[in-house]
């Protein structure tokens, strides 16, 4: 176990764990602004609704005669009904329907699609689905090199983009109408945070899977909240909190046989939530209880 | 301090025929009005008169059926520079990570811009901004930390660090201590005496006629416009209150 969390465990087990913390990285830092934009259920909507495209997406090559299993051909079918699970989420709230209500339609009929579409793939003999199912949990044991390159371009162009937008989006988050005086395109910065959610989204496919996702984004950020008053200073804490609980998470399911990679990043996640909720100077437990009397 | 006025000076907004519905009810029923330069307006009116979503909807900010808004004779978009507004405290997400100083900041997105980073130069700007409100002490509160009365002066710190020529401001004093309001009122008073215009949203009919200088009265459309001393008159203020509440109010 130490020795997977100073990287001194092999070369996979090592390009995992590095991996693992960029993704944590950048998924605490989007989440910051997720939370600040109110974005948490809509970007878990979107990550459900990545499943139905990878498994179409695994049908589409396996009809053009491959094996299913290239990962930009799978990541293409997701962000596919990605987008098409954000757009209905938003069609829906131009009817009556409000927002949780159309979030909860959408999430549950994509991923129930989703689950269809995979169970067809399985029965049809087609490709090469095994393993097909991670995506839904994250495993890292098969990881290759080429799997965390990827995440390490993937994860310092979402930073690249969040460093400039980052006032932009603050100040949309903040006060909408102040932001449109200002001349910041607020839909522009709204459909920007929405394609960065996406790309954290697919980046983390492997490694946390799409039900999990959600979690790194949002609850490194509400721990972060709690340490500072500064929304750039939150959003570079939640990017340490996730980036350690990516890292950590890593080298444990590596240790251990067996054990999914995505839930013990988001139980590590909550841990740092819990210390932060008992430990922070300003709101802590810690100190509402020395400073009761 | 603002160029002088020429005498053939545009209105600081020039509202034309404007018209919002909320569903099937029509909120504004054509608001025509023009405020004008270099002066303090009152926008006067009982509940539900369309007060707030007039500005709004001069604003751009809310969409409207109908109508236009012209800011210094321009459409209002392209004149969004020249013009701060502050809304309603109410509206704004007080546990939001922001501290006074960083709201303040905000309102120099158009000189910060989206490369360049904030400096001392931009920084001292926005602790003059506050020093003029007399909330230099507070720059690095959390805004959720202050008073009503302080928060209502970040915004406006927040609005004169946007080096707007027009000021529009949902109900300023709502929910403000008495020190607060007068430190506004010196401030909107001294911006005035710069050549820059004020519109506000004002409850408090008993402060009317010492805050401003002019008076739209409104309920749903104008009922009327034009200096406080002869526009703000009990039968006027009657007739858009619909009841006889205006007996403070000279005859």
């Amino acid at each position: 176990m130490l020795s997977a969390l100073l990287l001194q465990s092999g070369y996979n087990a090592t390009l995992v764990a590095i991996g693992a913390a960029l993704l944590g990285f950048a998924a605490g830092m989007v989440g910051t602004f997720v939370n600040l934009r109110r974005r948490a259920l809509v970007s878990d909507a979107m990550a459900h609704a990545t499943l139905p495209g990878i498994g179409l997406g695994f049908l589409a090559m396996v009809a053009l005669g491959g094996e299913g299993r290239a990962l930009p051909g799978l990541l293409a079918g997701a962000a596919l009904t990605a987008a098409l699970g954000l757009w209905a989420v938003q069609a829906l709230t131009r009817t009556r329907l409000t927002e949780d209500a159309a979030i909860g339609a959408v999430l549950s009929t994509f991923y129930g699609a989703g689950i269809v579409i995979l169970t067809v793939i399985q029965t049809l003999g087609a490709g090469k689905p095994a393993g097909l199912e991670t995506v839904l949990l994250g495993s890292t044991a098969g990881m290759l090199e080429m799997d965390a390159i990827t995440l390490a371009i993937g994860g310092a162009l979402v930073l690249a983009v969040l460093a400039v937008l980052r006032r932009a989006l603050v100040m949309t988050a903040f006060d909408p109408g102040h932001a449109a005086m200002m001349g910041i395109g607020t839909r522009a910065m709204d459909t920007a945070l929405m394609l960065l959610t996406l790309a954290v989204v697919l980046l983390g496919l492997r490694v946390v899977g799409l039900i999990l996702i959600v979690a790194l984004l949002v609850i490194p950020a509400a721990a972060a909240r709690l340490w500072s008053d500064r929304a750039g200073v939150v959003a570079i804490i939640a990017g340490v909190i996730g980036a350690a609980a990516g890292h950590i998470g890593a080298a444990l399911s590596a240790t251990v046989p067996d054990l999914p990679t995505g839930p013990v990043i988001v139980l590590l996640c909550f841990a740092a939530f819990a210390l932060s909720l008992i430990l922070s100077p300003k709101r802590g437990l810690l100190r509402r209880l020395t400073h009761a009397g | 301090m603002v160029d002088p006025i020429p005498l053939t000076a545009e209105p600081a907004l020039a509202i034309r025929d404007l018209r919002v519905s909320y569903g099937a009810n029509p909120v504004l029923d054509g608001v025509t009005a023009s405020l004008a330069r270099g002066a303090m307006t009152a926008i006067i009116g009982p509940n539900g008169a369309g007060k707030s979503t007039l500005l709004k909807a001069a604003l751009g900010l809310i969409p409207t059926t109908g109508g236009t808004a012209l800011a210094f004779g321009k459409p209002v978009a392209q004149a969004l520079p020249r013009i701060a507004y502050v809304p309603q405290r109410a509206a704004v997400d007080w546990d939001f990570p922001a501290r006074a100083l960083d709201v303040v900041l905000m309102g120099m997105y158009r000189r910060t811009g989206l490369l360049s980073r904030i400096g001392k130069a931009e920084t001292a700007a926005a602790m003059d901004c506050l020093s003029r409100l007399g909330m230099a002490d507070f720059a690095t509160r959390q805004i959720g930390a202050l008073s009503g009365g302080q928060q209502q002066r970040v915004f406006l710190a927040r609005a004169l660090a946007q080096g707007a020529e027009l000021y529009l401001l949902d109900e300023p004093f709502a929910g403000v201590d008495a020190a607060t309001e007068a430190a506004i009122v010196t401030l909107l008073k001294a911006l005035r005496d710069e050549g820059r215009s004020i519109i506000a949203v004002h409850h408090d009919l008993s402060t009317v006629s010492a805050y401003f200088d002019r008076v739209l009265l409104l309920n749903r459309r104008t009922i009327a416009e034009g200096p406080v001393a002869s526009t703000f008159r009990q039968e006027a203020v009657a007739r858009t209150y619909g009841n006889q509440i205006a007996t403070a109010i000279p005859a």
